[in-house]
Formats: structure tokens, sequence, C-alpha cells
């Protein structure tokens, strides 16, 4: 077949509901549609109950889609002996970092995944050193979950992936539950992995300030995707951003009310400093 | 404060004793026992005084210590004495008191029972206070699985989780009760039944947030390729060495003349 399939995740017109027992259905999935090359760092944005996290779910078969398909690597979430490699290739680190802890110990939870995975002793030790340092919490592995801060517990979390050497990285609203210092930390260890390790990156979050960092920001709004483009198409567009409920970064809201009083400025301003030399052209 | 709590009560050390196995050291606690349940006479009581007191000595654990560890059991202890001082007969008759009467047998009963007590507590804490929870765990696991138990291996997995959220719940324990006494709850006065009742708004928050903990957890779990026991192997290696062969001569000398010693 002459398929294109650079792509590592191919999510091709999925749509899913979820049943409850009363019998009155919710289609949370409706014909959604995308594809994400490796290396690359996708943020998906939208309030709640817009199907962010289901769509997340359905990327390392967590969820099945009900209708379409979802390819990893070529592989369907849907065949039961690709279930495994896809779980490993595609990791997952979700919102509670309290929840997704195992061992009573750093190193131990980091060796979680390559154990289950049947992965030799020796080669074991490896993976972990190398995840624990790639996140910078080398210093931590003999010490126990519950003495970290939040922040700290998220980066053990995503060693714990990373030590299953994935090729997608999923975070399911990884900052949600941290303080902006915790949020910065995760987000400061997400973006090495995606510009040095070229680890391919789907981010769900609701944090504008996040989803700039992203090389594509994909909207969803009711189970469907409504928008996608790169932070600055998409960002640009204040009033259709703010119609969907969702909060536009601090410079573009000032960007657009300055425009909307007559300071005429380039549409893609997204930082303070791309503001003062916006405002201030002379050097 | 709560959240410096120390689950188990492991000593970190350098001993011998530290340092054995974690298996070497649950065996020997079962043939031990043995030893001990087999001492029936002075000789056989004062022998195993002595081993005892040498195991206390290479664990390098404090004194004090392992006395905390048997305080609390001194109820159950003078009871046991008790009973078998003032209801086992025979022997020569040494005091008597209205219709309480103590014999010659009775009161050697009564020492030998104290003495085994205290030294089932001594040793099984020595294990807990020379050993982590963990390696405890995986020790336990290994040994099960070498018995042929078959859940071995979720066993230990549920030992090993319990462990790692009692720290967790404790805390959220402490949230809930901040948040409800904000709204007026009252956990410290009234009667016993009062005070049981006044822990529903505790314990209600708390179970349904462990249910969801437990989702959670399953989910992240299943996500990080979890499938059971089989085919999972371990980064932490348990491995015998010279130190726990001797560790096996030694408990096994010891049981066996404590059965010699029998009478």
């Amino acid at each position: 077949m002459m398929d294109r399939t650079n792509e590592i995740v191919n999510v091709n017109k999925v749509e899913h509901w979820y049943m409850n027992v009363q019998g009155d259905n919710k289609q949370a999935l409706k014909t959604v549609d995308l594809k994400i090359r490796p290396g690359e760092f996708v943020a998906v944005i939208g309030h709640n109950g817009s199907g962010k996290s289901t769509l997340a779910k359905h990327l390392n078969a967590i969820l099945l889609p009900d209708d379409g398909a979802v390819r990893i690597n070529g592989m369907d979430t849907r065949k039961p002996e690709h279930l495994w490699e896809i779980r490993r290739q595609v990791g997952m680190v979700f919102q509670n970092p309290d929840n997704q802890l195992i061992a009573t110990l750093v190193e131990d939870d980091v060796a979680f995944g390559p154990e289950n995975l049947g992965i030799e002793p020796v080669q074991i030790c490896h993976l972990v050193n190398e995840a624990l340092a790639s996140v910078g919490m080398n210093d931590f592995r003999k010490k126990a979950p519950h003495l970290l801060s939040g922040g700290q517990k998220q980066r053990v979390a995503i060693a714990g992936i990373i030590a299953m050497k994935p090729n997608v990285l999923v975070l399911d609203e990884p900052t949600a539950m941290l303080d902006p210092a915790g949020r910065k930390e995760v987000l400061r260890t997400v973006l090495k992995l995606n510009r040095e390790d070229q680890l391919t990156v789907v981010l769900i979050t609701h944090f504008m300030e996040e989803a700039i960092l992203a090389d594509r920001v994909v909207v969803m709004e009711e189970g469907r995707i409504v928008m996608e483009g790169t932070p600055r198409q998409i960002f640009a567009q204040v009033e259709k951003i703010k119609s969907l409920g969702l909060d536009v970064p601090p410079m573009m809201e000032l960007r657009h009310r300055l425009a909307l009083e007559g300071v005429d400025l380039p549409e893609d301003i997204l930082t303070v400093e791309e503001m003062v030399v916006a405002l201030c052209p002379s050097d | 404060m709560l959240r410096d709590i120390t689950i188990g009560q492991y000593i970190p050390g350098e001993s011998a004793l530290h340092k054995l196995d974690p298996r070497t050291k649950l065996i020997a606690v079962v043939l031990y026992m043995v030893g001990l349940f087999m001492a029936n006479n002075w000789q056989g009581y004062l022998f195993v005084t002595l081993v005892t007191l040498g195991i206390l000595f290479l664990s390098q654990i404090p004194l004090l210590i392992i006395l905390r560890g048997i305080k609390p059991l001194m109820i159950i202890i003078t009871l046991t004495v008790g009973l078998h001082i003032f209801l086992t007969k025979g022997g020569v008759l040494l005091w008597e008191w209205g219709i309480f009467h103590i014999y010659e047998n009775g009161l050697r009963q009564g020492i030998f029972m104290a003495l085994r007590l205290v030294y089932l507590v001594v040793i099984t804490s020595l294990l807990t206070l020379t050993t982590t929870p963990i390696v405890l765990t995986d020790g336990l696991e290994r040994i099960l699985r070498a018995l042929f138990v078959p859940i071995a291996h979720e066993l230990a997995m549920i030992m090993t989780i319990a462990i790692r959220f009692i720290p967790t719940l404790i805390e959220e324990t402490d949230k809930i009760m901040k948040a409800q006494m904000a709204r007026g709850a009252d956990f410290d006065t009234g009667g016993l039944l009062q005070r049981a009742k006044s822990l529903i708004p505790l314990l209600v928050p708390l179970f349904l947030n462990s249910f969801r903990r437990a989702d959670d957890l399953a989910l992240a779990m299943e996500a990080r390729c979890y499938r059971g026991g089989e085919k999972r192997t371990r980064m932490r290696q348990l491995a015998m060495g010279g130190r726990d062969i001797l560790a096996f001569v030694t408990i096994g000398l010891f049981m066996l003349i404590s059965i010699l010693m029998r009478s």
C-alpha cells in the first residue's frame, strides 16, 4: 500500500460513546481526525467535557474507538496482539501525581514499567538511571514518593514512562494539581524531552501558557476538533477562542485590546518579549 | 509531623543481621520458633536465652527499642503467666492464700511461658527492625513462589501498594479531619458511641477517595503494561552469600541442640 505512514499517531474518523446504566449514551468523540508526526509537540486544549481526555485514552488503547481507527506506528489499537507494544510505545502520565506511583521507593517505581516488560535486571538498572537522569531526579532515587513535592512526583511519573523507551509521551493534564513552581518544573522537563531527545509529546491541558509552547495546538469542543494550527495561528483568533470558553494567553489578549483601541500590532504576538519589541521597535 | 511517619519499624544499620538476605531471615525466624517451642526444661531455656542474647547482640539494635516493643504485650504476658502459675498443679506447694495455691510446676510453667512469649516477640521484631518493608515483601514473594503458592506475586503487590499508600491516606485523613472541623465537626468529646458516630463524616469521604485512587492506580498500572506476575522481572535481585549459609548452619544447629536437650 502506498500509504504515507510517517505519522506515528494516526487517529482516523474516531467516534466514541460513553454508555451508562440508565441507557442514555453520550457521544464523547465525533469523527476525530488527528495525525501526529514523530518528534512533534502537540497540545490539546478544550474545556471540561470537550473530549480531550477521552482522545488521550484512545492513544494507548485504554479506550477503543467505537468507529474509525487509531493506529500507532501502523498498529491498530483494536487488535489485542498489539496491545502491550502500543502501551510500551505510548506512555501516559496522568493528572494526580499521588495515584500513579506504585512503589515505595522512587527507583522501584521507575523500574515498574521495565519490570512489567520482562527486561533483564541489569538492563533495567541502566534504563532507570537514564530515565531518572533525563528528568533530573537522580538525587531522589532512594526517597519515598510521599516525601516529594507534586512537581517532583510528576517528574518521577514521567521517568517511569521514559524508562520504557516510548515513542510518544501523552500527558493528561499533568500540571492541573500542581502549584506554579511545580508546573514550571514539569513543563521544563517535557520541553527538554521533546527538544533534546526528540520525543513525540501530546499534552492535554487547559493552561494556555502551556499550549503556546507546542508546535501545534488542537482545540476540542463537544467531541470535535474545532481548530488546529500553530499556537500563533490559533491564539490570534482571540474572539473565537473566547467563544469556546477558553482563555487567551495574556499577551494575545493585550494585543487584541490594543487593536480594538486602534493600536496596530502584528497578529502573532505570544510572549512579553515580542510585545516589548512590537511596542518599542527602536532596538 | 504526619508526613514523617515511618512505615514498619526499620532501624537503619550495618550489622550482620541487616545484611542478611530477607529470605534467610524469614526462614531463620521459623526455625528459631521451632527451637524455642522445643525447649521444656531449665537447661533448654538457658540455651535458648544465650542464643537469643547472641542474636540481639549481633543486630546492634539498642535494648531500649526492643523493650519498648515488648511493653504493649505486658498484659497478655502477665495474664498467661498468672493463669499458668495458679492453675498448674504438681510438685511442692510453695504458697497458699485462701483458694490460691502456687505449686512448683506452676511457677516453672509460668516462667517458661513468659520467656517463650518474650523471645517470640523479640525475634519477630528483630526481623522487622533490621529489614525494610520493601525488602521483606520481596523476600516473602520469593519464598511463597518457591513454595508454589499461586498468588505469591499478587500478595506481594498488595503489600507494596498498602505500604506505599499508608502515608498518603494518613495525610488525607488529616486533611479531611481539618476540613470537617472547620465545618464544626467535633471528634474529641462525647461518649464512646458519640465519638464513633462523629467518625462517619471522616470515614465516608476517606473511603470514597480510596476507591477513586484505586481506580486511578489501576489505570496507571495498566498504562505501564502491568499484566500480573507472569513474565515479570525484578530490578532488585536478591543474592545469598556465605553470610546466609553461616546463618542457616547456626540456626539449624540451634534447633537441633534444642530438640536434643528436650526432656
